[in-house]
């Protein structure tokens, strides 16, 4: 048979949270935290990210285990590049 | 054996199914599909192979009298582009792996076959970009496409190419998808993955690469169109930009591309060795196991390409560590495929004699890549001749002997035909000497510091260059003879029976050729990979 | 799995059962898994311009910020939300499929499909403005300010990161069309929906996308640079 369906009150209280999630990046981004402005953003974009992919793409009710694997491999393997090539650019100021 | 020669020529297979040229471009059978790829890279090995007989044409000589520097770099330019994106990387996976994953998983076809035939027409479009960009004045960057070089300094058809090979890339994508998603999903029932013939692991460490890895190719080369089309800086310092940046994410993909083009042949000699030593690989495990640590570790090596262009003190320390890793699960591969021979019974067949070619060259260029990883050899050596003999050992004393190995392996099953042993030992003999007489001179070239990319060079290099040249001339004749042998074999080549070799494996239960759905019944597996210790039959008299 | 399909005669079969698949669930999870993977391959793709700009933000900062300031806030902030609203409209489609509700399916659709033509309408308002403000690279940039040969690298990340959103936008609402034609047609039901809801997929991938680049590109810190 099918996937799961989801209950409609539960995308709509999803979506509730993202425009919230949204109105709150807005909001702090016009705040002066220094350094950690940029965190603060990621980590809200993060959250809004995992939202849509737990419930709006399903993934919290996937059935197979090697979706999961693929996903996680796919961020890990940006990670890669993300780490190791900055690596080279933060250490060529090291002496 | 004379009625199944008989019944072999009436049997309805998946090659006399439906005649017409629409049957074939219009198909959506793996087999014939896999036959589509196979023409398609005949075709550009034949184009790769004559620009590098043009270069050794003018390398006969030192001073650079054939053809003009700016031709030459065109040269050794696109005989890389083309020998890399549409030979090598295709060569195994497309043909072999396209014809024979589904079979041996007990499937009838791969899990999408539309985008299978949509991957053929990809290369095909990129090829036909390729050829467009050979004809019309061709591309000088270096098959590396370095900044800015490329984005702001040259007037040639830079974009085509990279366009070229954009679209190619989106062909290995999918097929690496499509792979991906047959060998999870589509096993017969009993194929557990430890009863996995190594050639189907081989293609799934190849696959996991070629999602992974090729979409960072795509973006590098869109960003050097952007930065030619439209003059952005991305990666111009002119500009604002880093010409590094190009090199990081360009070596992001290209270096695990060096082992999308190698695994599948390692998988090809695990058949091979298993099959003529009639015994069961030795470490099944770990050989699987170091199928996939190859193409992990494969990604945290890349910047050992760039230990002289820049990059940090500390970045060559990592990247020159992790780079000794990688060289781990190939040398257990070796040791394996050693201990497999060791006690067998072992025939010299055709394949059987290549396989042995390929341990030895791949173990040679695998152990002068670590000569290369080490931060002061390779000072000394980079962008000489030492390199080019190094990767040309893994891609050619590699890579295309293992291919020539599976297609001799797999020729009866594949055309019906067996082809003639006798010309086929004479061959392998010929490519080993002549590929050995090529290429082992530019080791010592390479030490001595002959650059590469260089059309005229020091009087002192010519005799080995010339003997390099031989080589080449020899090498050339060994891969003319199975191109006759192979096509002289369809029509006049003894019937095949199923299993020629008596070979472990599910597409030997097939008939050679096979039908279109492979199997008139889902097989049910119960048995171990390469059972050899079960296996009653005897290979045919040859 | 043991099920031969060449052994299958009786014409309940659904017709979108494909030859090589034993039945419609390992047909589905076949497209299923496939679509990830292709996903994982656009992750990767999109990755590569996350570096360029990760790499040039980190030598370049206070280009980054003037850059950022030139941004318009509202209309990135009201594309945000056209998309996340598209997303909904987009998993509420996909719902009508699994539950056989066909003219809901379509409406859907096309609600999503609007949505998307909102947000693409909103950057082509948006990209005007910074033509006419020589805040295209290469062309006609032109920078009044500190550092302008790096505001221009900034402009080079925004034109190509929100370039290649938009591109997949388009697609994306190609897609939805297509399958809302098909959807209206009848062709997907409770038993086999793979299309919309690999559409589905696609179409929350670009919005996560978005949903990096806008903090990236428009909320850069104002208040300081280093």
């Amino acid at each position: 048979m099918a996937g799961h369906i989801v209950p409609k009150r539960t995308y709509v209280a999803v979506w509730i949270t993202l425009m919230i999630l949204t109105a709150v990046t807005a909001a702090v981004s016009r705040i002066d935290l220094r350094h950690a402005s940029a965190a603060v953003a990621l980590i809200i974009a993060t959250t809004k990210a995992l939202l849509v992919i737990l419930f709006f793409m399903g993934v919290k009710y996937v059935s197979q285990r090697m979706t999961i694997v693929m996903i996680v491999a796919a961020f890990f393997w940006l990670g890669i590049l993300l780490v190791l090539s900055m690596l080279d650019y933060v250490s060529q100021a090291w002496r | 054996m004379a009625t199944a020669a008989v019944q072999t020529a009436e049997r309805e297979n998946y090659l006399n199914t439906e005649y017409g040229i629409k049957s074939w471009l219009l198909t959506t059978d793996h087999k014939r599909i896999a036959l589509l790829y196979l023409i398609a890279i005949t075709f550009f090995f034949f184009i790769g192979g004559f620009f590098a007989l043009l270069i050794r044409l003018e390398l006969l000589t030192p001073a650079g009298d054939l053809v003009q520097a700016d031709t030459y770099n065109k040269l050794f330019t696109m005989h890389g582009q083309v020998m890399i994106f549409f030979f090598l990387i295709p060569a195994v996976p497309a043909v072999l792996g396209n014809f024979l994953i589904p079979i041996m998983i007990g499937a009838k076809d791969l899990a999408f076959p539309r985008i299978n035939l949509l991957s053929w027409y990809l290369l095909m479009v990129g090829g036909t970009l390729m050829m467009y960009t050979i004809l019309t004045g061709g591309v000088d960057t270096g098959w590396t496409f370095y900044t800015p070089l490329s984005t702001a300094f040259l007037n040639t058809h830079v974009v085509a190419a990279a366009l070229a090979i954009f679209v190619a890339g989106f062909s290995s994508i999918l097929t690496g998808l499509n792979f991906i998603v047959t060998i999870h999903r589509m096993r017969a029932p009993g194929m557990t993955w430890s009863r996995l013939p190594l050639f189907v692991w081989a293609n799934y460490a190849t696959s996991i690469i070629q999602i992974l890895g090729t979409p960072v190719l795509a973006i590098s080369l869109v960003l050097v169109a952007l930065d030619r089309a439209f003059r952005f800086g991305f990666f111009d310092p002119q500009r604002g930009g880093d010409p590094l940046l190009f090199q990081h994410l360009f070596w992001f993909y290209s270096h695990p591309a060096v082992y999308i083009m190698i695994l599948p042949g390692m998988g090809v000699v695990s058949e091979v060795v298993t099959c003529f030593s009639r015994k069961r690989i030795f470490g099944y495990k770990f050989m699987a196991l170091a199928l996939i640590a190859i193409a992990v570790l494969g990604f945290l090596v890349w910047a050992h390409h760039m230990f002289v262009a820049g990059i940090s003190l500390y970045a060559g320390l990592a990247f020159s560590l992790l780079s000794y890793f990688v060289a781990v699960p190939s040398a257990i591969k070796v040791f394996n495929w050693t201990a497999t021979m060791y006690k067998g019974s072992i025939s010299y067949d055709t394949p059987m004699l290549y396989a042995f070619g390929f341990v030895g060259l791949f173990t040679m260029g695998g152990v002068t890549g670590l000569f290369l990883a080490a931060l002061g050899i390779d000072v000394h050596v980079t962008d000489t001749y030492f390199v080019v003999a190094h990767f040309h050992y893994i891609m050619v004393g590699g890579m295309v002997i293992a291919y020539l190995a599976g297609l001799h392996f797999w020729w009866p099953k594949i055309s019906g035909r067996m082809y003639p042993e006798g010309w086929g030992n004479l061959a392998a003999l010929i490519i080993f000497v002549g590929f050995n007489l090529t290429f082992f001179p530019q080791f010592v070239l390479g030490y001595l510091g002959m650059p590469r990319r260089y059309w005229q060079y020091k009087p002192e290099f010519q005799v080995l260059n010339v003997l390099s040249t031989a080589g080449a001339t020899i090498l050339a004749v060994g891969y003319l003879m199975p191109m006759i042998y192979f096509l002289w074999s369809m029509r006049y080549g003894k019937p095949a029976p199923d299993n020629p070799w008596a070979a472990a494996g599910l597409e030997w239960t097939t008939p050679s050729p096979p039908p279109t759905f492979n199997f008139d019944e889902t097989p049910v597996v119960t048995w171990e990979a390469y059972n050899y210790d079960q296996i009653k039959e005897v290979p045919v008299e040859r | 799995m043991s099920d031969s399909p060449m052994v299958v005669t009786h014409d309940e079969v659904n017709p979108a059962l494909r030859h090589h698949f034993a039945d419609l669930e390992q047909q589905r999870e076949a497209s299923e898994f496939g679509m990830w993977v292709f996903l994982a391959t656009e992750i990767m793709f999109f990755g590569g311009l996350f570096l360029a700009y990760m790499v040039y933000r980190y030598l370049y900062y206070s280009a980054w910020v003037a850059g950022s300031e030139a941004m318009d806030f509202w209309w990135g902030t009201i594309n945000t939300a056209v998309l996340i609203c598209s997303s909904l409209t987009m998993a509420l489609a996909v719902r009508s499929a699994q539950v056989g509700q066909r003219k809901l399916l379509v409406m859907f659709l096309i609600v999503t499909m609007l949505l998307g033509c909102v947000f693409l309408g909103i950057k082509a308002v948006e990209y005007q403005g910074h033509w006419k403000e020589h805040q295209f690279p290469g062309l006609n940039f032109h920078f009044e300010g500190p550092d302008p040969q790096h505001v221009e690298l900034f402009f080079c990340l925004y034109w190509g990161m929100t370039g290649f959103h938009a591109l997949h936008m388009v697609i994306g609402v190609v897609l939805v069309s297509i399958i809302a034609f098909f959807g209206w047609r009848g062709r997907y039901g409770p038993e086999y929906y793979n299309p919309v809801e690999n559409t589905g997929l696609y179409w929350h991938f670009v919005d996560i996308v978005w949903i990096y680049l806008y903090p990236l590109l428009y909320l850069i810190s104002h208040q300081h640079s280093h």
